[in-house]
């Protein structure tokens, strides 16, 4: 069963994205939301570990909670897709069962 | 597809609701089904009518009523949760002794069963929250 993980604090904040990546398996999928998409600039530190996550998960980032925090949408990591709120719901439905890492 | 949709946080606490009702909005857009929402903890506070956000500032219970008004979403409060933080509608505040009641339009409440029973009925069950 293919898990959409949804991450929606900051990485600096708390450790539910390292703790997602860490558990996540090949094949799922991962969208950052709200602070979480503080993670996805790529001149971050985590970027290398979202870099690398995007080889074997669909790793997505909200649109419009980037432009809410200022990160411009060049600096997302590569690998990672921008989407909006009709992209979010299209993976909720793209993946079997949506795991929110509150 | 069905979706139920679980929120934890109030109005203004930090973002879940918004996002909640931005996803709500856009599945429904889709052509999608929202089964039910289900509020529970802090998030029973996104059904208290007595909300007066600034006027410039988004007006997250009225968005949430609209929806209901709109799209017939069935509105749930945990009951429970609801009791602890003084959200009642007319019949609990009568049954608790109480001057009022503060339900906002389009919610209802109800017990926890209300959230499984959705779970099972829906293909999709998303959280947001704290």
């Amino acid at each position: 069963m293919a898990i959409l993980h949804i991450v929606n604090k900051s990485p600096y904040e708390r450790d539910s994205l390292t703790s997602c990546l860490r558990d996540a398996k090949s094949g799922s999928g991962l969208i950052l939301i709200e602070d979480g998409v503080l993670a996805a600039d790529k001149r971050g530190k985590f970027a290398g570990a979202l870099g690398d996550a995007s080889k074997g998960m669909k790793v997505s980032v909200l649109g419009p909670d980037l432009d809410a925090r200022g990160i411009s949408r060049d600096n997302v990591v590569d690998g990672i897709q921008i989407v909006d709120y009709a992209g979010f719901v299209d993976l909720v439905a793209e993946f079997d069962c949506p795991q929110s890492w509150l | 597809m069905k979706f139920t949709v679980q929120v934890n946080e109030g109005p203004y606490q930090h973002q879940a609701s918004d996002t909640a009702q931005q996803f709500v909005r856009a599945a429904l857009e889709k052509g999608h089904e929202i089964y039910r929402v289900f509020f529970y903890h802090d998030g029973v506070n996104n059904g208290t009518r007595l909300t007066v956000p600034p006027q410039d500032d988004r007006h997250l219970q009225k968005g949430w009523t609209e929806l209901a008004e709109k799209h017939g979403l069935d509105l749930v409060i945990c009951i429970a949760a609801a009791q602890r933080r003084g959200i009642m509608d007319a019949d609990e505040a009568k049954r608790q002794g109480l001057d009022a009641d503060n339900i906002a339009p389009g919610f209802r409440i109800s017990g926890l069963g209300q959230l499984i029973e959705g779970g099972i009925q829906s293909d999709r069950t998303v959280v947001f929250g704290d």
